[in-house]
This record gives C-alpha cells, sequence and structure tokens, in this order.
C-alpha cells in the first residue's frame, strides 16, 4: 500500500478565546489538499501570512492524481519545489493510441527543444502533496492547522466567521477572506448557499496501481477495443517506484463492490500484461463528473479547485486546473490584502478561471463521450473514426482518447489588446512560453529567470538601447545586450520579438500586455489595468 | 446569411444521388448505417468549414422533421 504520511495536530492559542474575541486573520484556506498547499505557499511568497486548515491529519491515502503538466512544473518552480517533483517523477511526452492491437495514432506532446520541464511527469498525488507540506513549513507565515474541521461558516460585509472542530473541541476564527479548497465534497460550497452544475457519466472506470518490473516505454498507452479488454478502453501509464496506473473501462451497471475485489480485477490485469508478476498497491472504481460551480468568488469565500470544478480524469486537467486556480488567486489576493490594488481584481478571478473551467469541461466531456458513447450512433461515429483513423490524417485526430491538459488562454479585461502587428508569439492573456538563454556562461531558462521574480510583475525586454522606464515594484528581465543572451535565438522567435520588443507579465506568468514600441506611459497604463485599476 | 450552398452542383445530379444509392445495394441495415456515417465524417472533413457544416446540419434537421 501507499505510505501514509502522518501529521500532528497541535493546538492553537486561538483555541483559547472565546467567540466574541475571536482571532483575526487576513487569509483562510480551507483543505491541504494539491490546491490549498499551493495556494498558502504562493501567497506566503508573496509576503502574506496564511492560516491553513485540514480536517484529516494525514496524506497519501488513496490514489488519485498521476499526471502534472508543464505549467504545473512551471508554477512548483516559482514555489520552490518543482525541482523536487520532477527528480521524482517520471518524465514522458509521448501518446500512443491502439485499436485493437493496432497502432493507430502517436502524438508528442513537446516536440520542440529550449524548454527547462517536460510536457508532462507522472507522479503520485501523494509525492506532490507531501513535497509541498515540506516546502509549507520551511515558510514561517503558513499556519498549518491538521485535524481543523470547518463545520460552518457566517458571511458579514467585511468578514467571515469560522467555526473549526477540532480534537480539543470546536474554536472560531475570523478571516478577511476564505478560500475553500476543500475538494469535490466541499463543505464551504453548501454553507455558501451554492451547488455544482452539470453531468455525470454513468460509465465506470476502473483505477488499479500496479508494482512490477516491466519494460514499457514511458509514454501514454490507450486502447480502445483491446484483446484483453472487448469492447471497452483502456489505460497503461507509468508511475515512479515501479507503479503502473491502469484504468480499465467497466460496463454501467457493473457493481463496483465486486469489480474491485482483487481476485477479481487480477485476470483482467493477466490478460493485458500477458502474466501474473504483480501486486495492487490500489484498486478504485469511479465515476465521473463534468461540473462546476457557476460563480467561484462569493463575496469574502474563493472557491479554488475541486470544490469549483470537477472534471473527468482524461486530459489531466483536474489538480492542473486547480494549479491554475492557484497561480491566478494568490497574486491577486495578496495586492487586495496589501491594498494596492482594489476588491474588484478579484472578480477577474471569477472570469479568468470560470471560463477555464468551462473549456475544461467542455474537453473532459467530450473525451469522455468519446470512450463511452452514449447511443448506437454515437457508437457508430465512433467506430467510423477509428476504422478510417488507419488509413487517414483527419480521422486520427478526430480519435479522442484525452486531450491533455494545457494552460487556458484568457480572454480578459485585464489585458491590454494589441495594437501592433504580431504573428506569433503569445498573445495577452497567454502563459509565457520557455525559452532557453544564457546568464554570462551560466545557462537558464526564460521560465526559471522569471520564478526568481517571486512578487510582482515583470517587464520581459529584448535589448535595443536603454530600457524603458517602468515603476520600481516591475522588474525586468532583459535578452540581448547587456542582458541574457539568446544564443539560439529561440526567445526571439517563440515571442516575435524585435529588437525594442517588451511584454509584461502578470505574476502568475500570464503576458498582460506587448508592445514593439513601447512607451513609459503605454505600459504604466498596462500595468494600472492589469492591477484591475482601470 | 448562410454559406451552404443549396443551389444545383452537379452537372448530373441523377448520376451522384444513383452512385450514393448503389454503395447501398446490397447491405443490410447495420452496414448501411456504418457506411452513411463513414460518409459524413469524410465529407465533412472534406468541406472542413465548420459554418457550413452547421448549417448543412441545420438543413438536415428540417428536413428530417417534415419527412
Ligand atoms: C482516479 C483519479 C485520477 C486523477 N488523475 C489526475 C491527473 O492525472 N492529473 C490531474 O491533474 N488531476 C487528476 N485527478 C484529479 C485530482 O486528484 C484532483 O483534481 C485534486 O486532488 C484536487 O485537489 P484539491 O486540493 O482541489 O482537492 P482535494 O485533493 O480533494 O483536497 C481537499 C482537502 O480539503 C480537506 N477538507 C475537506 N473538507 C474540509 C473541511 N470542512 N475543513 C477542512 N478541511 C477540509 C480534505 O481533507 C482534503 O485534504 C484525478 C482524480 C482521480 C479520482
Amino acid at each position: 500500500m501507499n505510505a501514509v504520511r502522518q501529521f500532528g495536530y497541535l493546538r492553537h492559542p486561538d483555541q483559547d478565546r472565546v467567540r466574541s474575541r475571536a482571532a483575526h486573520h487576513d487569509v483562510v484556506v480551507v483543505g491541504a489538499g494539491p490546491i490549498g498547499l499551493s495556494l498558502a505557499i504562493d501567497l506566503a511568497q508573496r509576503g502574506q501570512r496564511v492560516v491553513l486548515l485540514d480536517d484529516a491529519d494525514r496524506i497519501g491515502e488513496g490514489s488519485r492524481a498521476i499526471c502534472f503538466s508543464k505549467r504545473s512544473l512551471e508554477y512548483w518552480d516559482r514555489l520552490g519545489v518543482g525541482q523536487r517533483m520532477v527528480d521524482k517523477g517520471v518524465v514522458w511526452k509521448v501518446g500512443k493510441i491502439f485499436a485493437r492491437d493496432a497502432l493507430l495514432y502517436q502524438f508528442d506532446l513537446l516536440p520542440e527543444p529550449g524548454h527547462k520541464r517536460p510536457a508532462f511527469i507522472n507522479l503520485q498525488q501523494y509525492y506532490a502533496e507531501s513535497y509541498l507540506a515540506d516546502r509549507t513549513a520551511e515558510l514561517p507565515s503558513i499556519d498549518l492547522r491538521w485535524s481543523n474541521k470547518v463545520t460552518a461558516l457566517e458571511r458579514h460585509n467585511d468578514h467571515c466567521a469560522l467555526t473549526i472542530e477540532t480534537p480539543d473541541g470546536p474554536y472560531s476564527v475570523n478571516a478577511s477572506y476564505v478560500v475553500a479548497c476543500d475538494g469535490a465534497r466541499s463543505a464551504l460550497r453548501g454553507m455558501v448557499g451554492a451547488d455544482f452544475e452539470g453531468q455525470a457519466f454513468e460509465d465506470q472506470f476502473l483505477i488499479a496501481d500496479v508494482k512490477m518490473t516491466a519494460a514499457f516505454p514511458t509514454e501514454r498507452w490507450f486502447w480502445f477495443d483491446p484483446p484483453f479488454h472487448s469492447g471497452r478502453s483502456a489505460l497503461l501509464h507509468r508511475q515512479p517506484d515501479d507503479v503502473w496506473r491502469i484504468d480499465l473501462q467497466l460496463s454501467r451497471d457493473a457493481d463496483p463492490a465486486v469489480e474491485r475485489q482483487p481476485e477479481n480485477v487480477r485476470p483482467r490485469i493477466e490478460r493485458m500484461l500477458g502474466h501474473g508478476d504483480f501486486e495492487f498497491e490500489w484498486i478504485s472504481v469511479y465515476r465521473f463528473h463534468c461540473r462546476r460551480m457557476r460563480r467561484f468568488v462569493h463575496d469574502r469565500v474563493i472557491f479554488a479547485g475541486d470544490s469549483a470544478h470537477q472534471v473527468s480524469p482524461f486530459g489531466a486537467r483536474g489538480a492542473n486546473s486547480g494549479l491554475e486556480d492557484a497561480e491566478n488567486l494568490a497574486w491577486k489576493l495578496a495586492l487586495v490584502l496589501r491594498g494596492v490594488a482594489p476588491e474588484t481584481l478579484i472578480e477577474s478571478y471569477n472570469t479568468e478561471r470560470s471560463a477555464a473551467a468551462d473549456e475544461n469541461i467542455r474537453e473532459s466531456t467530450r473525451s469522455t463521450d468519446f470512450m463511452a458513447p452514449a447511443t448506437a450512433q454515437e457508437a457508430r461515429m465512433r467506430q467510423a473514426v477509428l476504422a478510417l483513423a488507419k488509413d487517414t490524417e483527419f480521422a486520427k485526430r478526430m480519435v479522442n482518447g484525452g486531450r491533455l491538459s494545457v494552460p487556458s488562454v484568457y480572454e480578459t479585461p485585464l489585458s491590454t489588446p494589441d495594437a501592433e502587428q504580431w504573428n506569433a508569439g503569445p498573445r495577452p492573456g497567454s502563459s509565457l512560453i520557455d525559452a532557453p538563454l544564457t546568464d554570462g556562461d551560466k545557462d537558464i531558462y526564460l521560465s526559471a529567470a522569471f520564478a526568481e521574480n517571486r512578487d510582482g510583475f515583470a517587464l520581459l525586454e529584448f535589448a535595443n538601447g536603454a530600457s524603458v522606464e517602468v515603476g520600481a515594484n516591475v522588474r525586468r528581465i532583459r535578452i540581448g545586450g547587456d542582458g541574457l543572451a539568446d544564443h539560439e535565438g529561440l526567445a526571439m522567435k517563440r515571442y516575435d520579438a524585435t529588437p525594442g520588443t517588451v511584454y509584461l507579465l502578470r505574476p502568475d506568468g500570464y503576458v498582460a500586455a506587448r508592445f514593439r514600441h513601447p512607451s513609459k506611459d503605454r505600459v504604466a497604463a498596462a500595468l494600472a489595468r492589469a492591477n484591475g485599476l482601470q | 446569411m448562410t454559406k451552404l450552398s443549396t443551389s444545383s452542383n452537379f452537372a448530373k445530379p441523377d448520376d451522384a444521388f444513383r452512385m450514393i444509392l448503389e454503395a447501398h445495394r446490397g447491405l443490410e441495415d447495420h452496414a448501411s448505417h456504418a457506411l452513411d456515417t463513414a460518409l459524413v465524417l469524410i465529407l465533412a472533413n472534406h468541406i472542413g468549414d465548420l459554418d457550413v457544416l452547421r448549417d448543412a446540419i441545420e438543413l438536415a434537421k428540417q428536413s428530417a422533421d417534415k419527412a
């Protein structure tokens, strides 16, 4: 079984206060899953004190996410944990799709070199949470309280009051903002009177983590109708520690209690692998949902991660999109709490991330529908696509065995629309694109140069004589001239840059504006806009 | 404004109708369905325009309702 990591409950002085004199905190994050942990670290690195509550006192029970995206790794680099994740994780980028026993289609998620991080790593969610928990311990402004379960929430004009259950009984705290990262079964969602809206899938999937030494390549293998699991789909994925994730689609009416019995799973997997030389680490049966809250911001209660939206896992869009929520929210909340930005900046979190949730739901719904056709005609369409895919390019591209998570592009009031001619490069609302650079004789990636900038906006400038003037709170990343060298010219190319081009990067690494002919005023106006001051 | 062409595009429309009909000759229903489904996908890709496809679906739905 998975190693469970136990944390201790510690009584906090807040618990000695009577309700009428409850302690006040700027931010309380509820839920120390991958999203709550990352958000707390991000806020702390921005100079914010955070209370992080979790109802459990352990991590590592069960088995969930394994695929973490390039974007998530770049975020974790900024949080100081990316390298640890990559060192432990299994790096991959190639996916293969089989129909029956023939290879139908193969994709490469990162076909070009010159990026610091791979397209994906596979890593048990347990390790990710564990490394994040270690990182919180290095940050004194994070106050992580295990075995603290939020049981009630009262909303007031200028704060929220939380009731928290502990092994020593209940206590109260007040908070200017509460971020609910309490997962798909979020109790806080009910406490603000909101609900999930969306679709449930009837199909069931068996998920088994199997320990074995095997010679399969480190690729994502997906089968439609394989000989070992006739009529249904299967997925094979490698994890660290010689553990393999196997997903098998079950029938709609399969009895989960029967299906998850090891003696019933074993023959299926023996048929798949052609041998019985493995042990089970974990077996479970899931039914998936694609659904979201209508709004992620309820005054001072903000929802992030699975509490706000849920997707089926074919596309690895659950935790990865939750991490994008965290990086989107952290800087905004920090600026609002510091009084630098108006409260309305938080509304842009709702706008940007709910559009992203719609996109993730759309993509994962399409994948799930393709895998589990609901009617005879849907089955026929899939059959036709699979048959045509053997010989035609167009049908290969219609085969949907999961479209994997990519960062969303935001249509957002924080962006300054392009006013000049651009033929490529990340447009405003897109996330930064990595490129290899050198600093003297040291190799450095653009994403790493950006990661050093943990707080605030950055101006990426392609040198052309003197720099454009910006406020002291904007850091510069200068490429060319006396700055970082772009020997391969890849930064220039990927940003469609000409000498003098600048990109204004938000603290979450998204492009706020770009100019070929920047001026102090143009950059200042874009900055104000990205701070919600317009 | 519809982009879908509903004017007659074949010099000999009867030949086109006949060609499709003959493709189905002798097929069981399930095989006919499979053939139609593949044809729709192939032709949709050939058109390669979502607006045209949307209009075509709309017109097909209307005519199916009347049939
Ligand atoms: C089989 C499977 C495979 C998956 N594969 C992937 C994948 O490959 N890639 C991917 O990106 N995602 C994947 N996911 C999704 C991913 O696991 C979730 O999206 C992710 O765990 C969400 O993180 P979270 O922090 O929002 O919520 P959770 O991980 O659910 O954490 C919520 C936390 O809140 C705590 N909590 C709950 N209620 C309270 C309360 N009242 N008070 C205090 N604390 C509370 C809980 O104890 C928990 O620690 C998969 C999911 C499944 C089921």
